[in-house]
């Protein structure tokens, strides 16, 4: 009965120091000891804990499983719902309202449409790169700008706005030191979008969000899917380029065989997702006493859906915590999670995934840290997108 | 020896693009809505792998495989 069943403490969980791509220890633990497992939400709140990865498939595809804000059981006062177009946090139908006009802008076909402009965008950071260092931050001269430009030409933000859009956006999604400043940034890109809204309305140009404009959403609505494409789009994309490098850089032998064979891009990128599933955990609840894996889910009751660890899992993956770029088992990893809400700009962020770490590694052929891996700043396991803080790497010179 | 089916459901479909990119040669997108089109049904012999795998990874469930028990493949 409930004895057998394992208990964590309070989530978040930290990692272990020394192993910066490992999910939390704690995590592992849990799954060592089976795939659902009792925890206390960070609010206090009693939950579930599933780091098994046939569970977390299992519980995304279930309609049972709500994944509106305002059922989030987790903080003892009460959320309120997700505003218009967040649609992250709605369940079919609203859900699928905003997300069907946008899933026919983010296509297979379109994103690679875009590797060409994309390749222009990241040389021009590499060239950056090269007049000012070595050394350099890659977080600030490379991982952050590529994904911020593209999400900004996708929406079609004037090239004139980007300078104090990229750091309103960058403040409020982490850099801010004082809630009063993640406030002021919030609301500065809050209504900076709802002009942006407006202006492409009036005067429509070649752009995801003018086109946007045709369809029945009303301004707000589209601010709100902005605001969504905006923070899903560059943040994510943006930890895992600068991640994925430092995890190649501490893995030499899989570095030399991407750099030797572009061949493995590609498949590469898919276990840079699997390994280090940069987006750790959602949330989802019952809306009816629901049993998964031999326990009773009550209605009401909030689950945690650990990625990393399901994309960990020894029972899907074989030797899950080696990380192998020829790997052929990555297919139906859950980094961009699974259900109706498996990421939107996938496609997006494989293009751009592929197009930066092949031209990053094709242009400094002596890439390394410039500290020691243990002096590498990494994000708190309280921030939703894991990642480094800064990235410090130098390289040689060419004829030096 | 009867060939492979696939079939795929529209209504469920959410244009995540997982088809497209696992199996070009069986699944395309849909231009306006980014939904599933199919364009084999009965995929080759070269082709069945990747839909068999495209039909695994579809996140909402709308691409179904049905394959005779015994065609030695």
């Amino acid at each position: 009965m409930s004895e057998s069943v394992h208990t964590v403490a309070t989530l978040p969980t930290e990692r272990q120091a020394g192993c910066p791509f490992d999910p939390p220890a704690e995590l592992l633990d849990a799954r060592r000891h089976g795939p659902i497992s009792r925890c206390t939400h960070p609010g206090g709140k009693p939950g579930w804990l599933i780091t098994g990865y046939d569970l977390v498939r299992s519980v995304l595809a279930d309609p049972r499983f709500s994944s509106r804000k305002e059922l989030m059981n987790v903080v003892d006062f009460e959320l309120p719902p997700a505003p218009p177009g967040e649609f992250l946090l709605m369940d079919d139908p609203q859900h699928r309202r905003y997300r069907q006009p946008l899933a026919g802008k983010f296509t297979v076909r379109r994103m690679r449409l875009l590797t060409e402009r994309i390749e222009q965008i990241t040389a021009d950071c590499l060239d950056a790169m090269e007049k000012t260092g070595p050394p350099t931050d890659l977080v600030t001269a490379f991982a952050k700008p590529i994904p911020t430009i593209v999400i900004c030409e996708l929406l079609g933000v004037p090239y004139e706005d980007r300078g104090s859009f990229q750091e309103q956006i960058d403040t409020f999604m982490g850099g801010a030191t004082s809630d009063e400043e993640l406030i002021a940034a919030y609301t500065a890109t809050q209504e900076y979008l709802a002009r942006l809204v407006a202006a492409k309305r009036a005067n429509p140009t070649d752009d995801v969000l003018s086109e946007l404009t045709d369809s029945d959403l009303t301004d707000e609505e589209l601010k709100g899917i902005s605001l969504i494409l905006l923070a899903a789009g560059f943040d994510t994309t943006a930890n895992m380029l600068s991640l994925g490098t430092f995890a190649l850089l501490q893995n030499p032998g899989q570095l030399a065989a991407l750099r030797a064979d572009p061949a493995i891009t590609d498949g590469a990128v898919e276990e840079l997702l699997r390994y280090l599933s940069v987006a750790k955990t959602f949330m989802r609840t019952a809306l009816e006493d629901v049993e998964v894996g031999g326990q009773t889910i009550e209605a009401g009751t909030t689950v945690v859906l650990s990625y990393n660890t399901a994309n960990r899992d020894p029972e899907r993956f074989a030797d899950p915590h080696v990380l192998d770029l020829s790997r052929q088992d990555t297919g139906g990893h859950l980094a961009f999670s699974h259900g109706i809400h498996q990421c939107l700009g996938q496609q997006l962020a494989r293009v751009e995934m592929r197009v930066a770490f092949r031209a990053l590694l094709d242009r400094f052929p002596t890439l390394r840290l410039a500290v020691p891996a243990e002096e590498v700043g990494l994000r708190p396991e309280t921030a939703d997108i894991y990642g480094v803080k800064s990235l410090p790497v130098t390289w040689d010179r060419e004829g030096a | 020896m009867s060939a492979a089916q696939v079939s795929v459901d529209r209504g469920r479909c959410i244009g995540a693009g997982m088809c497209a990119l696992t199996a070009p040669e069986v699944f395309d997108q849909d231009e306006d809505d980014g939904r599933v089109l199919l364009l084999q049904t009965e995929p080759t012999a070269a082709h069945r792998a990747a839909a068999r795998m495209a039909a695994g990874v579809c996140p909402s469930g709308a691409i179904t495989l049905a394959e005779p028990e015994s065609d030695g493949s």
